[in-house]
């Protein structure tokens, strides 16, 4: 008789992390294609016209790039919230509220010069879109509220206030019927690089992410966030102050997510509109986890699963394929990322029984 | 309010409550055994949609509303692979099995939109149905209806009084404790998977087979989250996952009356109702409880050992 004999590794090596990861993705491309295949598509050709799409030229490669900064932010903060075991599933709703606390602004008083107005739509949607996050936080610490439901209960909600404020009090009278806004007046658009399509809220991505990357390495708060994280009780009984660190992540995490909507509705879409819930929130959940919560690798994985967007997008055009299939993609790639980090945590050896 | 609104709303409650009915009594089963499924909308969406399938393909809505059982048990086993086998975390496990289900109902289903199955009408009780107040909201319902009055009433006596059940819930209490007994806690912990995966996806086939009649995109609409939510509310008992779930049907059913007249509310508006409520429901019961009730070792992976 053989047997399994399963052991825990003292390391989990970083080869074995590059390794998993390309299988993981290669079979996720793998069940894809067979899925491209049921339609009656080209399994391969199919695939390669998504990564095409996504990356086979310039006007692809800023696409993903456009595409990598919401995604980025709202992964970013999650990924803090997750350091400290809080499940904020919540980042697809405080996008919405950021997108419409920007939009606010320019609403309201549209004269203002752009030196005043952009920087106070960004602080607006951070506000808003943090407050968003505060309230499952509060619920969380004041009476053990699951902050995974009330967060996702929150998406709805946050979602649904975005198309009430489009389609009733703040739709544009002059926009035949459809649920949008007025377009912004050019002071309150963010604008573009040199001679690219990618908008300066890439800046703020390479910001938010250093100050977080120097946050967790140097602060003594950001350690009491790791410590706090790899053991909540012993946190707690240590005296680490556990519900403040609660509120704190969850108000950045909202932040991030709010700064993400704002850049949305100012640089790409210039007015606010149904169309701008497209599901970062929930990319960035996928994405903090593939890049095991590193502000460096998020950069990476945003800029992949970008990619994905767009790829998906370029099949939709040309061969008609459904959008759910970027999100089944997506599901697919945590799954066996998740299932294979065994392998790298365990060393499994098959030895003869006696 | 008069009778004849509150009655014919009454038995609107009890006919959008069903489904959420199935899928939390299917997650309590999963939790009491110590596995949290974050899966449960996911495993709704892929129930929904094979029972669709097939019932529109075999015409028969009983092969249907079992294949939305068996696919989302199938689906079920994706989870018990990665947490059980491979001890992936349970949270993003079911995350992940949550977007990856909404996201391939869809995908599979595009082509089926607004195509009609052969699904379950409402049967009138004979006597029953004569009964003044209870028998109009109970007993002209659909079989489906029936057949979910005995759930909770059935996953009760499982938990409470058999040897199986006793053996699922010592797991989720303590897997050490469990491992001693009849299936051993890794067997418990597949038994619990399963069978919840199972009654998601008959909540799941509920929708397709008795509530539309037809397949579209996206059709549980949260009811997955919302399950998951009861489960807390009913502090992990079937017989208040009755009450939560009766209260949920409710205000869909108010809702959609309310769009129906033609209110002057926006319809955004309106579909905050569940959501709200939801929020309202677990800040009420988790200052009632305090999520004392919990499993001691809810979400908690059991280190492989040789």
């Amino acid at each position: 008789m053989f047997g399994i004999k399963i052991m825990k590794k003292q390391e989990p090596s970083l080869w074995g992390s590059c390794f998993l990861f390309v299988g993981a993705v290669a079979l996720s491309l793998g069940i894809s294609g067979f899925l491209l295949g049921m339609r009656g598509n080209s399994p391969v050709g199919g695939i390669a016209l998504l990564f095409k799409g996504a990356f086979g030229s310039r006007w692809a490669l800023e696409d993903s790039l456009i595409k990598t900064i919401p995604i980025f932010l709202c992964s970013l903060g999650v990924a803090v919230t997750f350091r400290l075991q809080i499940w904020n599933i919540g980042a697809e709703g405080q996008f919405a509220l950021g997108a419409v606390g920007a939009t606010w602004l320019p609403l309201q008083f549209p004269g203002l010069p752009t030196a005043l107005m952009l920087p106070g739509m960004l602080l607006i949607a951070m506000f808003t879109g943090g407050i968003w996050g505060m309230i499952p936080a509060v619920l969380k610490n004041r009476i053990r509220a699951n902050e995974i439901i009330v967060t996702l209960m929150f998406n709805y909600l946050g979602t649904l206030f975005l198309e009430y404020l489009v389609y009733g009090p703040w739709k544009d009278p002059v926009s035949f019927g459809f649920p949008m806004t007025k377009q912004f007046s050019s002071n309150a658009v963010v604008g573009m690089i040199g001679h690219t399509r990618v908008n300066w809220g890439i800046v703020l991505c390479f910001l938010f992410g250093l100050a977080v990357w120097v946050f967790l390495r140097y602060s003594r708060l950001g350690f009491e966030l790791k410590a706090s994280g790899e053991n909540v009780k012993a946190a707690k009984y240590a005296g680490l102050p556990y519900e403040r660190l609660v509120i704190l992540v969850m108000v950045f995490s909202g932040a991030m997510a709010g700064c993400a909507g704002f850049l949305e509705a100012s640089a790409n879409l210039n007015r606010l509109q149904p169309s701008i819930m497209v599901g970062y929130g929930y990319t960035a959940i996928v994405v903090a986890w593939l890049a095991q919560l590193n502000p460096l690798y998020i950069g990476i994985a945003s800029y992949l699963l970008a990619g994905l967007k767009v790829g998906v997008e370029n099949i939709q055009l040309e061969l008609g394929v459904p959008a759910a299939f970027g999100g089944l993609m997506e599901g697919l790639i945590l799954l066996t990322v998740l299932a294979g980090a065994f392998f790298t945590k365990y060393r499994i050896s098959i030895r003869r029984k006696t | 309010m008069n009778v004849d609104i509150l009655l014919p709303l009454m038995a609107a409650a009890v006919q959008s409550g069903t489904p959420i009915l199935y899928a939390t009594l299917g997650e309590i089963l999963t939790e009491k055994s110590g596995v949290l499924n974050l899966g449960v909308e996911g495993m709704m969406m892929v129930g929904a949609l094979g029972g669709f399938l097939a019932a529109h393909y075999t015409g028969s809505p009983f092969l249907g509303f079992l294949t939305a059982g068996l696919f989302g048990a199938l689906v079920a086993v994706i989870h018990g692979s990665v947490c059980l086998v491979f001890q992936g975390n349970q949270v993003v496990s079911g995350l992940a099995l949550t977007i990856l289900g909404t996201n391939l109902a869809n995908y599979l289903g595009t082509p089926h939109v607004g195509r009609a199955a052969p699904g379950f009408h409402s049967v009138v009780i004979p006597y029953l149905a004569e009964i003044p107040l209870l028998g109009p909201v109970l007993f002209r319902q659909d079989l489906l209806v029936y057949i979910s009055y005995f759930m909770p009433i059935l996953a009760w006596l499982f938990l409470k009084y058999t040897r199986w059940g006793l053996g699922l819930r010592a797991v989720g209490e303590n897997p050490d404790a469990g491992s001693a007994a009849g299936l051993g806690a890794l067997g418990y912990r597949w038994a619990g998977i399963l069978t919840g995966g199972f009654l998601v996806g008959l909540g799941g086939g509920y929708l397709s087979l008795a509530y539309t009649h037809l397949w579209t995109n996206g059709l549980s609409a949260g009811r997955g989250w919302i399950a998951v939510a009861l489960v807390i509310f009913a502090f992990w008992r079937p017989g208040r996952a009755v009450v939560g779930a009766y209260l949920f049907g409710g205000v869909m059913a108010f809702q959609l009356r309310l769009q129906a007249t033609g209110t002057n509310l926006p319809s955004s508006l309106l579909l905050m109702l569940p959501y709200g409520l939801t929020v309202l429901v677990l800040v009420f019961s988790s200052w009632r409880g305090r999520g004392t009730e919990a499993p001691a070792m809810l979400g908690v992976n059991m280190e492989p050992m040789d």
